[in-house]
């Protein structure tokens, strides 16, 4: 049982998904749903447990040898990575239940829940598998079904959102797809340890060149790094609030995993150094992204977009830290893929409570939220310290240990920017603050209460959690290290 | 430079350029999605391509036989060609429900439309509408 666990991982939401179809009542639709994946977490939490025991895993699938079959293989990154997805896909299905009642008409519902539980294989098979066609394949899967989920929403914008997600994923995905043909062209296979192999001895050909090339961009779209951010910041806005917390707590993750996985195992960080500038693209890009985003986000008024700005100026954070290519640098990267995902999930699932409650997400609207519904409120406030990056909460230790890696390569004006940014985050945060706490409430909100407690758990297990991991940092920033020093420790060889 | 024993490849390369440029140029939501299909297409041909051994047959096992193509990407495509259908149908479906909520497919017009659902939630924001009281859903759970 226990050396199934790779494939378990990816299998069992798979399965779950259109069992989930089966139930007359989506009320237990829901409850599987959430089911499957407290399952998928707990085979997480064992494989971490495994690699830190053990070293990397490695399965071969149907009992196919590597070369030939497709193999998963779990280290340090995949395994915390893993373990990431699934909590916070279990965590969000907890306040899904009573969210989504509200939210979608009751004939829709079962839908959400089962496509759902396809994206989060999509993104679980994506992290664990070792094979390059097959990430195409998850990543085909979790975006199919995060377009439904999109779409879903009950603005009609949000049809267009989706619509627009799918033209931008596809081309993407596409791109990919192109990367991965022409390295099989170069070398005959497919498997990522293979191709780390055999990709030295034919880097001098401009086939190699190109496929890096469209692989990159493809993965850049995918992850919505600025300039190709443009489909993020509606599809987070328009889908339903659970959705978007499930979303933006998770996908933009994988496709940076993804991004980190090619170029420091199949690639190598050599190799990629001496082709093209792609310190200096990230950085520029990211610290525009940075800037770009994180301006916007303060003229939002929909408070759901204001966020998913935001989560475009994070993901510059990301992208800052690969930049710096050193082993601190992608540490940081790393620790901020996991902090973001508690803050933008404890956000998310807070907004979803505030839909829930109010029925909108215009700042406009919350006008006075404070009194009314303090819990929710009071999470967000933390949530979004968070964001800036405030002491005592994860975004500090995430911000730390970017300043850290920008200090040691000599950046100072880098690091300068990047603390300018973060009070950039403080002005869209105090606009949050005052709109729901200093403006005077309408009198339609005298009916309104506390969100129910099945919402209020899980936004406050992730507050806590943000707090949690901002002061206990020995899980986060442990694991994050020895992650980013198997990739460094062995580029081009065996993760 | 062996340009016409390549000559699979200009083809592929063309139609991918033809289906990006309709995806990019076209307003109408449908002649996109055609796009990205031809897009998609560019890539299968691309694969096929190169798993194809000069002189070879399918690979099956028979005496008669002894160079095969390398099955391989065909299966690979085969894989593609079900993300690619997919893709579309969910596209179309999208675009059927988009001609139900705005009653077009062309580009501008659902923009034209969108800004307008944009403004309206701005003037509302700052007091300009008359009624500013907006729906609260029943509250009892």
């Amino acid at each position: 049982m226990i050396t199934h666990y790779p494939v378990l991982q990816v299998i069992i939401p798979l399965i779950g998904a259109p069992l989930c179809l089966l139930f007359p009542v989506p009320r237990l639709a829901g409850l599987f749903a959430l089911l499957v994946s407290s399952l998928a977490f707990l085979v997480s939490c064992g494989l971490l447990q495994q690699v830190m025991v053990h070293g990397t895993l490695v399965y071969a699938l149907g009992g196919w040898a590597a070369p030939w079959g497709i193999e998963y293989r779990i280290d340090y990154l995949n395994s915390y990575l893993l373990l990431l997805v699934s909590s916070m896909s279990t965590v969000v299905l907890i306040a899904a239940q009573s969210s989504i009642r509200r939210e979608l008409p009751q004939n829709r519902q079962t839908y959400f829940y089962t496509a759902y539980l396809l994206c989060l294989t999509g993104l679980l098979g994506i992290l664990a598998t070792g094979d390059a066609f097959n990430v195409f394949v998850f990543l085909e899967i979790s975006s199919l079904s995060s377009y439904t989920l999109i779409a879903l929403g009950t603005d009609r914008r949000a049809l267009t959102a989706s619509y627009q997600y799918l033209i931008m994923g596809t081309i993407g995905a596409t791109f990919i797809i192109i990367g991965v043909g022409l390295m099989y062209m170069m070398t005959g296979t497919l498997n990522m340890n293979d191709l780390a192999e055999r990709l030295p001895e034919v880097n001098h050909s401009r086939t190699v060149l190109s496929a890096f090339g469209f692989f990159i961009v493809g993965v850049c779209l995918k992850l919505a790094l600025f300039p190709l951010h443009l489909w993020l910041p509606n599809a987070y806005a328009f889908a339903p609030s659970i959705a978007t917390a499930f979303l933006a707590a998770t996908a933009t993750k994988v496709a940076v995993y993804v991004l980190i996985r090619y170029v420091f195992t199949v690639f190598g960080i050599e190799y990629v150094e001496s082709v093209l500038p792609l310190q200096e693209i990230f950085l520029v890009l990211g610290l525009v992204g940075i800037f770009a985003a994180s301006v916007s986000a303060i003229y939002q008024l929909n408070i759901k977009r204001l966020f998913a700005y935001s989560s475009v100026a994070q993901i510059g954070y990301m992208i800052l830290g690969l930049a710096i290519g050193t082993q601190l640098g992608l540490a940081a990267t790393l620790l901020h893929m996991f902090n973001h995902a508690l803050m933008k999930g404890a956000l998310f699932l807070a907004i979803g409570s505030v839909v829930y409650r109010i029925n909108s997400s215009q700042l406009n609207h919350m006008a006075g939220l404070g009194r009314k519904m303090p819990w929710t409120m009071a999470a967000i406030v933390i949530g979004g310290l968070s964001l800036v990056g405030v002491p005592l909460t994860v975004g500090f230790v995430s911000k730390w240990y970017l300043v850290l890696a920008l200090l040691e390569k000599g950046w100072w004006l880098v690091t300068v920017l990047v603390l300018i940014s973060s009070l950039l985050a403080l002005i869209y945060v105090w606009r949050i603050i005052e709109w729901v706490y200093f403006t005077p409430a309408r009198i339609h909100l005298s009916e309104v209460r506390e969100a129910p407690l099945s919402q209020l758990v899980p936004v406050w297990i992730l507050v806590i959690a943000n707090i949690y991991f901002g002061l206990d940092t020995s899980l986060t920033v442990g694991v994050s290290k020895l992650a980013a020093q198997s990739l460094f420790g062995l580029f081009g060889a065996a993760p | 430079m062996n340009i016409i024993g390549l000559y699979n490849y200009w083809i592929v390369v063309v139609l991918m350029a033809i289906g990006f440029f309709i995806v990019i140029a076209h307003e109408n939501l449908i002649k996109k999605l055609i796009g990205l299909s031809i897009f998609q297409t560019a890539v299968f041909f691309l694969y096929i391509s190169m798993g194809k051994v000069v002189g070879g047959t399918a690979p099956i096992l028979d005496d008669k036989w002894h160079l095969y193509s390398n099955p391989l990407p065909h299966v690979l495509i085969l894989t593609a060609i079900v993300v690619g259908i997919s893709t579309t149908a969910v596209g179309l479906a999208l675009v059927v429900r988009i001609q139900e909520a705005y009653g077009s497919i062309e580009e501008h017009e659902i923009q034209t439309l969108n800004a307008q659902d944009q403004i309206e939630c701005q003037l509302e924001a700052y007091g300009f509408m008359k009624n500013n009281a907006f729906s609260v859903k029943s509250l009892d759970e």
